[in-house]
């Protein structure tokens, strides 16, 4: 690929159509970033035994599963969606919005970082990310997530986890030539008549746009992502709250003064 | 469906057991501190002594509140001072984000100890000398912006949980309003429970109650406030297995204001009947409102997570 240079915005466009859950992804990740992985546990409902993204997975490959209890017939393979999960890199993302340590920056290449020797801790992020992406670590008490690679990055290479894919699910590239990529993506399928294809981040509707953005083959509420309804800001709720606790301070102070101005006998 | 459920796919930040006594005491502290300032505007020199333990009150409990912060940072405890200082290298200066009620409230936590630090003392001294306390125009103007600090210091912690992505918390308006007024009652109660310890604030007694009477109403409407937005944004599901938190909420509020409706009569020839009286029915009123603050706290807490 051509050369990664500083200034310009890149991301990851992340085709679920070509997805085959192979998890690939998940190991290069872990591999790079020397993630030690969370101790085994057996998901019982599902064959995805990650489970969730978190300070030890920063690439998840989702199963949405909807085996009938019927024998499959032919045609009918709907059942299995997979989707490599990962940090949006939100260009209004909620993590920073509300970071009070300053601790989560955009780099050079316009991705989302959390410095780790900024970072104390506070989880505010974690309450904050619509996505469920990041990850208290509890040795280094402080929050993990998909770097994007920004070592590799500084370095030149591409992430690892685009790297490892078999199936060019997960591209890698400068976010102007991702998206255009996706258009032709879409389009293909579209005429295909696969027209539950639709893409999701890639426009301003979500939090302005993600630099890692996804093809999905059916409505974004179904792999777990907000719709452009419920993805807002958690500043949104500034006005009210605060308009409702200065609303009730004003009563307050009426009220108690009202109580300690009453005649008492004695 | 006559309204679009909010969706919500985060994972829970694990504020627990730390963040819920520092809600709590965030709210004694700013509750006690106004409470105080406004026995003192009352401007009945008896209700002196019964504001003094307000002060009292609002820095013990403040006093907590760092402490219980830096403890919930766990391993990163000794950098809880990034929340004032901008650490990032090539940065330096101060963080302060207007936007962030973490931010916001990290700063009031830290300027309003100062407030409570200097009323508590006045206090302390005023006691020693036998004098009124803060009685100079600028003891007052003191004191009102104390009030106005304490006043966020107990409501911001409701509006930093609303501030996020969470189910329950992010889909209602209703919780700084509602911390703050539990954060007034729980103080009334506090301050009327220690009125035991320092008899001659006794004289306020009634106030307090009445006072709290108040709070309370405003702490009832504020919780169907809140559970009418949940409800209508699809959370109620998340409240229901914290009923019994929810009820134990509800029984403090309605202790508070039965004792509103039933006067404790305080005499000054029958000082020790009076004390007797706070014993009993004042005591456990006292004991069941604290206990509300709490519930409702946590009640809050943990029907996201």
């Amino acid at each position: 690929m051509a050369e990664i240079k500083a200034g310009e915005t890149y991301g990851f466009f992340t085709d679920t159509s070509v997805c085959i859950g192979c998890k690939a992804c998940e190991v290069a990740c872990k591999e790079w970033n020397q993630l030690q992985g969370d101790g085994p546990t057996f998901l019982a409902d599902s064959f995805d035994n990650t489970g969730k993204l978190d300070a030890q997975n920063w690439r998840h490959v989702k199963f949405i599963e909807h085996v009938p209890d019927e024998p499959a017939t032919t045609g009918n393979g709907a059942a299995w969606l997979m989707m490599s999960d990962v940090c949006k890199h939100c260009k209004h993302a909620s993590c920073m919005e509300v970071c009070p340590t300053g601790a989560i920056i955009r780099t050079e290449f316009n991705t989302v970082f959390i410095q780790q020797d900024v970072c104390n801790g506070c989880r505010n992020c974690i309450a904050a990310c619509p996505y469920g992406v990041i990850g208290m670590n509890q040795q280094t008490g402080t929050a993990h997530k998909c770097t994007l690679c920004y070592d590799r990055l500084q370095g030149g290479l591409e992430p690892a986890c685009a790297k490892a894919c078999p199936t060019q699910s997960i591209q890698f590239g400068p976010l102007a030539e991702l998206q255009q990529a996706a258009d032709v993506r879409l389009a293909a399928l579209h005429s295909q008549g696969v027209t539950q294809a639709q893409l999701y981040g890639r426009d301003d509707s979500v939090y302005g746009g993600l630099n890692a953005f996804f093809l999905l083959m059916d409505k974004p509420e179904t792999y777990g992502l907000p719709n452009a309804e419920n993805a807002r800001l958690p500043s949104r709720n500034n006005a009210g709250g605060y308009l409702a606790a200065l609303v009730t301070g004003v009563l307050g102070v009426v009220t108690g003064l009202v109580a300690f101005r009453r005649r008492v006998t004695g | 469906m006559p309204f679009l459920a909010a969706e919500h796919f985060v994972q829970p930040p694990q504020w627990t057991w730390y963040i819920l006594f520092y809600f709590f005491f965030a709210g004694i502290a700013g509750g006690s501190y106004v409470l105080a300032t406004l026995l003192r505007f009352g401007s009945d020199p008896r209700d002196e002594p019964a504001a003094r333990l307000g002060f009292y009150v609002s820095l013990a409990a403040i006093v907590v509140c760092p402490i219980l912060l830096t403890a919930d940072l766990g391993a990163s405890w000794s950098r809880f001072w990034h929340m004032l200082i901008d650490t990032t290298p090539g940065n330096g200066g101060l963080n302060f984000k207007y936007w962030s009620p973490m931010s916001l409230g990290v700063w009031a936590l830290s300027v309003f100890g100062i407030f409570a630090f200097i009323s508590a003392a006045d206090a302390w001294f005023a006691d020693r000398r036998g004098e009124p306390g803060l009685p100079t125009p600028i003891g007052r103007v003191l004191m009102i912006v104390g009030s106005l600090l304490g006043l966020f210091v107990a409501s911001y912690t409701g509006v930093l949980l609303s501030v996020s992505n969470q189910p329950v918390w992010s889909d209602t308006w209703a919780l700084g309003g509602l911390f703050l007024a539990s954060g007034l009652s729980g103080s009334a109660a506090l301050i009327t429970l220690l009125v035991r310890y320092r008899p001659q604030a006794g004289f306020s007694l009634e106030r307090l109650r009445v006072a709290d009477g108040y709070f309370s109403v405003l702490e009832l409407a504020l919780l169907v406030a809140f559970f009418i937005t949940v409800l209508i944004a699809g959370g109620a599901a998340r409240l229901l297995p914290w009923f019994p938190l929810w009820l134990l909420a509800l029984v403090g509020i309605g202790a508070s204001l039965l004792g509103f409706r039933r006067p404790t009569r305080v005499g000054s020839g029958a000082e020790s009947v009076a004390l007797r009286s706070i014993a009993t029915e004042a005591t456990a009123v006292s004991v069941l409102v604290l206990l509300a603050v709490l519930a409702v706290r946590a009640a809050v807490i943990f029907s996201a997570q």
